[in-house]
C-alpha cells in the first residue's frame, strides 16, 4: 500500500442494470444486476453527499440505462447540491425534450450518448433494437436544444470500423464537440463476442490513420478522443491510471469496486455502500488497497521503468486471460502469458463468427 | 460550429458548461470540463480570473503588464494569447462577441 493514498477524483454512479439495448459488447458484468436490488434514491443521496466530502469532483450517471430510473432528476440535483459535475452517459432511448429539460433545470453539466453505428440498419442491429438509431437522433437534437453540451461514443469493432469517417460527419451534423471512438475492450460481453469483434491490424491501422487526420483537421471544433484495442498494443494501458487511485464505481445494488469490471476478480471481498462509508471504502477497505500502487507487483512488473506509467496493466485483464488477478497484463509484450493475446490477433485475420447478444441470466439459459 | 481564434481584439467567457473554482480538498484551482479535469497553474488561473466576458484579451494583456514590469509586453502577449488559444481549443472558452 503506498504511502499516501490520494482522494478519488471520479464516481461513477451505475444507477441500474436495465437497459432496453442488448449491445454485445456492453460492459456490465455477464451476471446483470436485477431492479429490487437496486439502490433507494436516499441511498445514493447519501452516496453523492458523501463522496463530494471525501474530495470526488464529476459523477458520471451510467448504467444499464440510466434513464430507467424514474429518480434520475432528482438524483442529479442532489450531486450538483455538492458541488459535483455531473454527467450523463446514455443510450438515449427511454425519453427525449421532457427529461433532457428536467435534467438540465437540476443542474447536469454534459451528456455523452452512444450510437452503434451510423444508419438505422447497423446501429440496431448491434443495439438489438428496432427504432434505437432513430430515437437516439431526436435524442441529440433534444441535448443541443437545451444547450448542454454533447459527446458522441461510438464504440467501434470490425463490424463497424468501416464507416469510420460518417461517425465523424455525423458527430458534426449532431452539433457535438466530442466524439469518443473507442475499440471494445474485452470484458464480459465483449469477451464472449471476441472473435466476431476484434479488428485485424491492417483494419485498425487505417482506422488510426483517419482519426489522426480527423483530430488535425478539426482542431477546436471537434474533439476526437481515441481509444485503441489494448490488444494490439506493445505496452498495456493504464487501466483506470491505477486500481483505487482516481475512480471508484458504484453497482447498480451498491458494491463499491475500482472499475466496472472488477467484481469478477474471486476472492476478493468487495465493500458495499450499505453498510461502509465511501471514506472507509477508499481509504482502509481491503478491496482497494488489493493492487493499489506498485507493492503487490510481480516481475516483469515490479522491476520495470514503466510500473508508476501503466501501473501493471489491467487486473481483470489479468485474470481473464490467465485466471490469476495479480499476473502482468498480458497484453504486454514483457507478460510471460503475452502468447494468449497473439493468439486471439491471429484469430481476427480470419472470418468472424455470429454476435451473442447480452441479456438477464435465465433468457440466456432458455436460449441456450 | 467554428473554430474560436484568440486575438487581442477577442472578447472571451468560460463557456456555460465549464466550472473554474477553487477546490477545497486539494487547496488548488481546478477546471472542469466534460469528462475532464484541467489543472491549471499559477499563471492560468490568474488570467482565467481575468476572463469575464466583457474584458477584451488586450486588455486582460495590459493589466498584467502593468503588474509583470519586468516583462516585456510583447512576451506576456504572446503567452496569454497562446494559453488562451489552447483553452478554447479544448471547449473551455466562447466568443463573448465584438469588442
Amino acid at each position: 500500500m503506498p504511502a499516501r493514498i490520494d482522494p478519488p477524483l471520479a464516481l461513477l454512479a451505475e444507477l441500474t442494470h436495465r437497459c432496453p439495448l442488448r449491445c454485445p459488447y456492453c460492459s456490465n458484468p455477464v451476471e446483470l444486476e436485477r431492479a429490487a436490488s437496486e439502490l433507494s434514491e436516499e441511498d445514493w443521496c447519501r452516496v453523492f453527499r458523501e463522496a463530494a466530502a471525501l474530495g470526488v469532483l464529476q459523477v458520471h450517471f451510467s448504467g444499464g440505462e440510466p434513464m430507467a430510473r424514474r429518480d434520475l432528476a432528482a438524483l442529479i440535483a442532489e450531486a450538483s447540491r455538492h458541488g459535483l459535475y455531473g454527467n450523463l452517459i446514455t443510450s438515449g432511448t427511454l425519453g427525449g425534450e421532457r427529461e433532457i429539460e428536467a435534467f438540465a433545470q437540476a443542474g447536469l453539466k454534459h451528456v455523452q450518448l452512444s450510437f452503434q453505428d451510423i444508419e438505422p440498419a447497423g446501429g440496431d442491429r448491434i443495439a438489438g433494437l428496432k427504432g434505437a438509431h432513430v430515437r437516439k437522433t431526436s435524442f441529440a437534437a433534444a441535448v443541443r436544444a437545451v444547450d448542454l453540451p454533447l459527446t458522441l461514443n461510438m464504440v467501434v469493432h470490425r463490424q463497424n470500423l468501416e464507416h469510420l469517417q460518417g461517425m465523424i460527419d455525423m458527430a458534426l451534423a449532431l452539433g457535438a464537440r466530442r466524439l469518443e471512438i473507442a475499440h471494445v475492450q474485452y470484458y464480459a460481453w465483449a469477451l464472449i463476442n471476441r472473435d466476431a469483434l476484434l479488428p485485424s491490424r491492417r483494419q485498425l491501422d487505417e482506422a488510426t490513420a483517419l482519426v489522426e487526420a480527423a483530430q488535425a483537421r478539426l482542431k477546436g471544433v471537434l474533439a476526437i478522443d481515441y481509444v485503441v484495442p489494448d490488444y494490439h498494443g506493445v505496452r498495456p494501458k493504464s487501466c483506470m491510471n491505477g486500481w483505487a487511485r482516481r475512480f471508484l464505481n458504484i453497482t447498480p445494488s451498491g458494491t463499491a469496486v475500482p472499475c466496472h469490471a472488477a467484481e469478477t476478480l474471486p476472492g476478493i471481498d468487495f465493500p458495499s455502500v450499505r453498510d461502509s462509508s465511501l471514506a472507509d471504502i477508499w481509504y482502509r477497505s481491503d478491496a482497494f488497497n488489493r493492487f493499489r500502487g506498485t507493492d503487490w507487483m510481480p516481475e516483469p512488473c515490479r522491476g520495470c521503468d514503466r510500473r508508476e506509467i501503466d501501473w501493471g496493466g489491467c487486473r481483470c485483464q489479468a485474470f481473464l486471460l490467465t485466471g490469476d488477478a495479480s499476473r502482468a497484463d498480458p497484453v504486454c509484450a514483457l507478460s510471460p502469458d503475452h502468447g494468449l493475446v497473439t493468439a486471439a490477433l491471429q484469430q481476427a485475420e480470419g472470418m468472424p463468427p455470429d454476435l451473442v447478444y447480452r441479456q438477464f441470466r435465465q433468457d440466456r439459459a432458455q436460449g441456450a | 460550429m467554428e473554430r474560436v481564434v484568440v486575438a487581442e481584439s477577442s472578447v472571451l467567457s468560460l463557456a456555460p458548461h465549464i466550472v473554474f473554482r477553487f477546490d477545497d480538498t486539494r487547496s488548488r484551482w481546478i477546471i472542469m470540463a466534460p469528462e475532464r479535469l484541467m489543472l491549471p497553474d499559477e499563471q492560468a488561473v490568474e488570467i482565467l480570473q481575468l476572463v469575464d466576458g466583457t474584458a477584451g484579451v488586450g486588455e486582460i494583456i495590459d493589466s498584467l503588464a502593468r503588474r509583470y514590469t519586468q516583462a516585456p509586453r510583447a512576451l506576456i502577449a504572446k503567452d496569454v494569447v497562446a494559453m488562451l488559444q489552447d483553452l478554447a481549443d479544448k471547449g473551455c472558452l466562447v466568443d463573448a462577441g465584438p469588442h
